[in-house]
């Protein structure tokens, strides 16, 4: 038997666009991997065909390399589009064209959009249309296959990849890096199917959990002890607008930046994988109805909500009371009945 | 006269796109376009205050921290409050953290690939420059980003995450540090510090702090060892510090502020690098030619009123002025406001700003920045408050100026009943990439290109990309 040392696995195309985008999700995605981004692409024989932060190419030479797939001259693999496709004014697109093109960025990902084998929507803003179509839409955005969370968008809701797929959406605003460089690095491994994607297109493999899930104010949230200002060590899904408990995402279990998050950075969830996100007014107060917040966890009968929450208020250790209001722990934990700290 | 389009103009933040009339091989007049228009002046008109501190700082991800703090300089001018003293620190860390990374990202990523086009094969420094600095292949790259990606773990500790983060409000930052993440600062800072000793300066940080006169820069060119002197061997083969000429005007809203005062001062200063006191009264934002119906030029005043068919125009940014005139912004700007002798005899030596002069200033600010980060975080007194609360009132007006890596960074709020009822953004690129105003009067670039000799290359020629990219332009707050 003979080893074959050769790197025999095809090479896999990757070109990237940004549409009405902030430029964040590149920007994060930047910071994958201890050897960096690009040589984390090239570790997975993932090749760049064009990247607007990255490649030389600049003008025709990039307008070439657009054509070329347009054409099928060189097969597309995966096509990323970071920011949402603004379709106005009155449909024209002309609020963003692709730059030395003439042609609008809504034309040029409907051109290129039947040739890619996976097309993957970067960031919430190519999911399901994002910060741009928030009230009053002034640009007529959208997702590449969304409207917040009705199928259609840009391409459809019909459309399909050429691998069969409908459009892969990394959902967040911006999505940790590691959920772009993961999913793209499975995709270059023909490790990604249907089953693979939530019901609104996002990678089960960080959308299978809610955002709440490992958070480290979890034994305020489960005994109701709740922040009143931003600095406050509490629960912040009382007051504070917080809905990691309403959003997909892994983002207490990875860490982002080396260790935070957005609820360890003392600030609420505001639900950034979700469709429609955007359209809150007052991200940062809880609405509620009757002081019962209008937002409660995902699956939770809202009866036995309040049932719990009168419950565990009631239990609330002092500790935990008084650290909830208070930007670092003010009581240590220690046993009841056991000498003064 | 031939007229050439330059775009999709990459290794930019953003879309962007530069039409020249050539004549023979020569730039006589340049076009700048920004070709993206997200509408978020409007999206913010009609919500309550505190929103903006999650809307406003997404029109940019790229100085998504700077957004934030515009955001939140303005609501706490509003409120008339002052931020907890930690509160201004922390803020500037992750400030710092921002815009030192944005600085290398521009020079590694974005600015040095273009040495190792094919037009210079014949420079005896090209082969060094493909090794180095091509993209994607490179060998810079890889060093760069690793470290990139620890120094925006500054941002895990204080900002929860980056980009896009909700860790900077008015009164301060959300997230008390600790003893033990106090030295993680201080240890993350320690390593980027060697970066760039061994790898981009190839001396100590003090040397680069110590450099005062263009005989001590040369002094460097000449025995450096790191990726900087290698530009500035670059620059002298080149002639950059000709290249690419400002329009004279500098200006700077100041930057790494507490409650007293900032580290980099608010100012103008003109080409000499002489600088006077800033008039924020005199800004305006001319829509002559960008795609919006005309307006009051007071960005306290003016309104965000789409019209992509209007005559005259070829922008989505609009053309601010300062006392009437275009002002280029960015690192060499503050540090030429901030009096820094090294970049004013530059000015002076070159009769304004250059090519050369806009990089070393991103580089000489990087050695400031970490340093006065180690100082920042040892100011931090952990049993204090780093955060102060205040109520927003239910009408007013007022200014967040900062500065963020690219320059002057500026939001105008007007409150009333509670909600925003205007919201005006000027950018640090929409300053340097302005279009032309009422006057015909050029924007900062478009003056910079004239005079380009594209040597029968087109909109490919470097000369062109040196320019265009020495400004570090970033399109996507630009037009917003």
């Amino acid at each position: 038997m003979t080893v074959n040392f050769a790197n025999n696995q095809p090479k896999t195309t990757l070109l990237w666009l940004q549409a009405g985008s902030c430029g964040g999700c590149t920007m994060s995605v930047l910071d994958h991997g201890a050897q960096g981004w690009v040589r984390g692409l090239q570790a997975f024989g993932i090749e760049l065909l064009w990247h607007p932060s990255l490649s030389e190419e600049c003008g025709e030479e990039a307008i070439a390399v657009l054509d070329r797939v347009v054409s099928g001259e060189t097969p597309l693999d995966i096509l990323c589009i970071e920011g949402s496709i603004l379709r106005g004014p009155n449909g024209t697109g002309l609020f963003n064209r692709l730059a030395g093109t003439g042609a609008t960025m809504q034309e040029w990902v409907a051109r290129l959009a039947p040739r890619a084998r996976y097309c993957v929507a970067v960031g919430t803003c190519a999911a399901f249309g994002g910060i741009p179509a928030s009230a009053p839409d002034p640009t007529e955005a959208c997702g590449l296959q969304y409207e917040g969370s009705t199928a259609g968008g840009a391409l459809g809701g019909d459309y399909r990849s050429l691998a069969g797929l409908p459009v892969i959406n990394i959902a967040g605003c911006a999505p940790h890096p590691g959920w772009v460089a993961e999913t793209l690095a499975a995709l270059s491994m023909g490790e990604f199917d249907a089953n693979d994607i939530d019901r609104l297109g996002r990678p089960k493999f960080y959308a299978k959990t809610l955002a709440h899930h490992g958070c480290d104010r979890n034994e305020y949230y489960e005994f109701k002890a709740s922040a009143e200002k931003f600095s406050d060590l509490g629960c912040m899904m009382e007051h504070l607008g917080c809905k990691a408990t309403q959003a997909v995402g892994d983002c207490n279990q990875r860490s982002w930046n080396g260790g935070g998050s957005c609820t360890h950075g003392g600030f609420s969830c505001i639900a950034c994988t979700s469709p429609g996100f955007e359209q809150t007014e007052g991200f940062l107060e809880t609405q509620k109805v009757g002081g019962i917040p209008v937002g409660l966890p995902l699956d939770m009968p809202k009866a036995w909500f309040v049932a719990l929450a009168a419950l565990s208020k009631s239990a609330t250790p002092e500790r935990v009371r008084q650290n909830a209001t208070s930007d670092r722990v003010v009581r240590n934990p220690k046993r009841t009945g056991g000498p003064d700290e | 006269m031939k007229r050439i389009i330059a775009g999709p103009f990459n290794r930019v933040e953003g879309d962007l796109e530069v039409a020249l009339d050539l004549s023979g091989d020569v730039v006589e007049r340049a076009e700048v376009t920004a070709t993206l228009y997200r509408g978020f002046e409007q999206i913010l008109a009609g919500r309550p205050g505190l929103d903006a501190l999650v809307i406003a700082p997404r029109i940019c991800g790229i100085c998504s921290v700077s957004q934030s703090l515009a955001v939140a300089t303005a609501l706490r001018n509003l409120a008339g409050g002052r931020a907890a003293a930690n509160g201004y620190l922390a803020a500037n860390l992750a400030h710092a953290a921002e815009n030192i990374a944005d600085h290398f990202t521009h020079f590694y990523l974005f600015f040095m690939p273009d040495f190792a086009r094919e037009e210079y094969r014949q420079r005896d420094w090209h082969a060094a420059a493909v090794s180095r600095f091509k993209a994607v292949s490179g060998s810079a790259s890889g060093q760069f980003l690793p470290m990139r990606k620890r120094l925006l773990e500054v941002m895990g500790i204080i900002a929860g995450k980056w980009p896009h983060s909700l860790a900077f409000q008015p009164g301060g930052t959300t997230r008390a540090i600790d003893v033990g993440e106090r030295v993680q600062l201080s240890a993350l800072l320690g390593e980027f510090q060697m970066f760039l000793e061994e790898t981009v300066f190839g001396t100590g940080l003090d040397t680069i702090l110590g450099l005062e006169t263009v005989g001590e820069l040369e002094d460097h060119e000449a025995r450096g060892k790191g990726d900087f002197a290698f530009f500035l061997r670059l620059a002298r083969d080149l002639e950059l510090s000709r290249l690419g000429k400002g329009p004279g005007g500098l200006l700077s809203f100041g930057a790494y502020h507490d409650a007293e005062g900032s580290l980099l001062p608010q100012g103008f200063a003109d080409h000499t690098g002489t600088s006077r006191r800033l008039d924020a009264a005199a800004i305006s934002e001319d829509a002559t030619h960008a795609w919006f119906s005309d307006t009051s030029t007071n960005p306290l005043l003016s309104d965000t009123v789409p019209d992509a068919e209007k005559s005259g125009a070829y922008s989505w940014a609009k053309a601010p002025r300062l006392v009437g005139a275009p002002a280029e912004t960015g690192a060499a700007a503050r540090l030429a406001v901030a009096g820094h002798p090294l970049i004013r005899q530059m000015l002076e030596a070159d009769g304004g700003s250059s090519v050369r002069t806009r990089i070393v200033g991103r580089m000489v600010e990087a050695a400031v920045l970490v340093h006065a980060m180690q100082g920042w975080i040892r100011q931090l007194r952990l049993k204090e408050e780093f955060c102060a609360h205040f109520d927003l009132p239910d009408e007013g007006v007022a200014a967040g100026l900062v500065e963020a890596a690219r320059g002057a960074l500026g939001h105008w709020v007007s409150l009333k009943d509670r909600k925003i009822s205007r919201y005006q953004i000027i950018a640090p690129t929409t300053w340097n990439f302005s279009p032309r105003d009422r006057h015909g009067v050029p924007g900062p670039l478009e003056s910079a290109l004239v005079g380009v000799d594209t040597k029968g290359l087109g909109a490919k020629a470097a000369a062109i990309q040196h320019v265009i990219r020495s400004f570090d332009p970033c399109m996507v707050c630009t037009a917003h």
